[in-house]
């Protein structure tokens, strides 16, 4: 069901760093095939089913930037949690690079969620740490990652403080510091902004794309915010009201090495633009605004 | 309706099980120490109806009553006092706190010393206990009325007996009930306490005597009978507590 | 709050210097209450003496260990009833009501089972500290965020390993609030039963020395169980504030 749809025709058909090298098998990084998720109501009858999610057919291409927008309660997050192997698919199969995800968590994936999932009990650095216990390496590598780790996200000067002594934005970023310290080779958020004021958002999502550079990792974000996705994101797939499914993916054509300010290019306008001619009527339909099948 | 019968389911599982619990202990440790729920109850239906045991309540619930007035009353008078000057809350809050952590039973043969052996001395006892969780709760209360309230209060120029009764107590109402629901059973447990110790009358003496002289049908029935009446009137006051609260909060 | 704090101290002193008054002048006469300061004499010379140091060692030994029974059954309970609604439904209305149940009253049981010893009495501190370390650890475990539970998933963390480095240590302080409590429990629960029935111990002590009058005896022993008690309570509270303070929350 998912279809590519050429936003320019004069997008870059040439290659990007990081792309595959022409040769290599197009095994994708991450794939959902014929996935739906379906929840059983909780004190009610085994029949009466809540269909979050589905059918999905996705497939992340091993380095790319994709993002999801979709109006509320369409499944996002059930979305990016089966690919976590959070939860697991009622129908259909995830895999990641290959191997089929089933209710165990992958190596070589990291998470941000939305609410600040710091550990108020311990300082800044010991968080970060935390993310290395499994990790097989010896205590200097492991003060090396925590450190490169501070200076990438500018936690340095806060090292010793308690996560309550930061600040929203802060705190958001130890969280990214500590998923980075595993050098994930997938990186999931979710809405990992929601919680920040716009211009804080503007610049996190700079930082995201240095990351996203430097790390070389796939990166699937989920966010509320079109102008967000366009800006950061190498596709954007558009989600339906639920039962989720992706009703459009956009390719935005933006090369490897831009920044917030993308937001002047003459072709962002458009994609926004697009996103939301697909948006709007889901969007209706998920506050109630709109009955299936009406003309909006 | 199903949340109300499944609370009553639950409440009948425990019941049950407690019973169950009971009958089993009484196997393994025998007539020595215990006798069995049906022994008990035996016993107790006809003991209720005794005159020795109509004395005893009397005096008991006389001195449970008194305690219970008084721990409300000041505590109440505490609570909104301290709730509601800043300062003074802040000086004497810990205070209470502290005092709230004394084992009051070490105070007690102070107070036996100070209210000699009579009623007095119980109800001294009963009040202490129940008139610091009563403070606390009340204190905290007062302070959690939102200020939006008493503005509009303010606004209306309301007299300050009027800022009081129409607008801090039914505000605070829901947690001042949480104080005294627990004010209610540490009063009633204090005046026990005290009448176990030193007291010629009163269920705590009969209590009492009934361990000194190894009673121990004496000691089960009037262990169930206390237990009974402290955790009726303790649902009671819950059930009252989560409806003033539910009223609040929808 | 600086001034607060002097005040307070100053508030204490004043009452202290007025007992201090009462006494001398004899409007406290001396088979009520001592002088303070004789108190605090009388104190220093029984320790030094070291005459009751058997009594006080065993009372607060036996203290310790109701203490730590009630923490570690109430804390590992507390971790088994969360993950079991059914039971913790059930239990819930027991939990409400259980301080007002008279725990002493099994106390004769305890020791035709266990004997006059240690035994009966630790129990008893236990039972009293046990419910209120279950209610807080509850409380603690109730409000750990679902963000930080997923997160342990992502980390690929069992169940155990999310138990020791995610959970407790997030609900720390709220099993910290139900461990002073305990503090306070076991303290009244020996006391208590040494006061019944007991061959020794403060309790013991403080009955012996109240029935031949010895004040001398008897004052110091409860200004030694004041402040005991008073001291680990803020030891405890401070700790506590500490914990939250650094969480941004107090």
């Amino acid at each position: 069901m998912s279809h590519v749809a050429q936003v320019y025709p004069h997008a870059l058909p040439g290659r990007r760093a990081g792309d595959p090298k022409p040769g290599t098998p197009a095994v994708a990084h991450v794939s959902m095939r014929d996935v739906d998720k379906l929840f059983s109501r909780p004190g009610g009858n085994p029949d009466d089913t809540f269909h979050a999610l589905g059918p999905i057919d996705l497939e992340l291409r091993q380095g790319e930037f994709f993002a999801v927008v979709g109006p509320s309660g369409c499944g996002k997050t059930t979305l990016l949690e089966l690919v976590a192997g959070l939860s697991t698919a009622t129908r259909g199969e995830v895999a990641f690079e290959g191997e089929p995800i089933v209710g165990r968590i992958p190596d070589g994936v990291g998470v941000v969620f939305q609410e600040d999932a710091s550990f108020p009990w311990l300082t800044v650095r010991d968080n970060i740490a935390f993310g290395l216990r499994r990790l097989r390496i010896d205590a200097q590598e492991k003060t090396r990652r925590v450190d490169r780790a501070l200076a990438m996200m500018g936690l340095a000067p806060f090292a010793d403080s308690y996560p309550a002594q930061l600040s929203g934005g802060m705190r958001q970023r130890v969280c990214i510091a500590r998923t980075l310290v595993t050098e994930p080779r997938l990186i999931l958020l979710d809405e990992p902004f929601g919680a920040l004021d716009q211009q804080t958002r503007l610049l996190m999502g700079d930082e995201v794309l240095n990351l996203w550079r430097k790390t070389g990792a796939t990166v699937f974000l989920i966010t509320h915010a079109l102008d967000e996705a366009t800006m950061l994101a190498d596709r954007i797939g558009v989600m339906s009201a639920r039962p989720g499914r992706l009703i459009d993916i956009v390719e935005t054509g933006w090369p490897r090495d831009r920044d917030s300010r993308i937001v002047q290019d003459e072709r962002f306008g458009a994609i926004t633009a697009r996103l939301w001619r697909a948006l709007r009527e889901e969007s209706m339909k998920s506050i109630g605004a709109l009955k299936p099948g009406a003309q909006p | 309706m199903n949340r109300r019968t499944s609370i009553l389911r639950n409440t009948l599982t425990l019941l049950v099980a407690v019973v169950v619990l009971w009958q089993l202990l009484y196997w393994m440790v025998g007539d020595v120490a215990l006798r069995s729920p049906a022994q008990t109850l035996e016993f107790t239906l006809r003991f209720v109806t005794t005159e020795q045991f109509a004395g005893h309540l009397a005096e008991t619930a006389r001195a449970f009553g008194m305690a219970l007035v008084l721990a409300v009353v000041i505590g109440l008078g505490i609570g909104f006092t301290l709730g509601g000057h800043r300062f003074l809350g802040e000086v004497f809050e810990p205070m209470l706190i502290a005092l709230y952590s004394i084992p009051k039973i070490t105070l007690y043969p102070i107070l036996l010393l100070a209210f000699g052996l009579g009623i007095s001395s119980k109800v001294a006892f009963g009040t202490i206990h129940g008139v610091i969780p009563i403070a606390l709760f009340t204190i905290n209360a007062v302070r959690n009325v939102r200020a939006v309230h008493l503005k509009t209060g303010k606004v209306m120029a309301l007299s300050p007996l009027d800022m009081v009764t129409r607008i801090i107590f039914p505000s605070a109402l829901p947690e001042i009930f949480a104080g005294l629901r627990i004010g209610f059973s540490l009063t009633l447990i204090g005046t026990l306490l005290g009448e176990m110790f030193a007291s010629q009358r009163g269920l705590g003496f009969l209590l009492m005597s009934a361990i000194g002289l190894h009673n121990v049908d004496l000691i089960m029935t009037l262990t169930l009978l206390l237990t009974l009446f402290a955790g009726t009137a303790s649902v009671i006051l819950l059930a009252i507590n989560q409806r003033l609260r539910s009223r609040m909060s929808a | 709050m600086k001034g607060a704090r002097v005040w307070r101290v100053a508030i204490l002193v004043a009452c202290v210097a007025l007992l201090e008054v009462l006494c001398l002048t004899g409007v406290i006469d001396k088979l009520t209450m001592q002088p303070p300061h004789r108190m605090a004499v009388d104190l220093v010379n029984m320790l030094v003496s070291g005459s009751l140091n058997g009594a006080i060692a065993k009372t607060l030994g036996n203290a310790a260990v109701a203490f730590v029974a009630a923490v570690v059954l109430g804390v590992f309970g507390a971790i088994i009833i969360h993950r079991l609604r059914r039971v913790r439904d059930t239990l819930e209305p027991l939990f409400a009501t259980y301080y007002a149940i008279p725990v002493f009253a099994f106390y004769p049981m305890l020791i035709i089972v266990f004997g006059l010893n240690a035994a009966p009495q630790i129990f008893i501190g236990a039972m009293l500290g046990v419910v209120a370390v279950i209610v807080n650890t509850l409380n603690g475990l109730d409000r750990v965020p679902n963000v930080l539970l997923k997160t342990a998933r992502i980390q690929q963390m069992g169940a155990r390993e999310t138990a020791w480095r995610i959970t407790l240590p997030y609900a720390a302080p709220y099993i910290l609030t139900g461990a002073k409590l305990a503090v306070a429990y076991s303290l009244i629960g020996i006391i208590g039963a040494e006061f019944i029935m007991s061959n020794g111990g403060m309790g013991y002590e403080i009955s012996f020395a109240y029935n031949n009058f010895d004040n001398k005896t008897m004052y110091p022993l409860i200004l030694l169980i004041l402040i005991v008690s008073v001291s680990i309570n803020m030891l405890f509270a401070r700790w506590e504030k500490s914990i939250l303070a650094r969480r941004g929350l107090r």
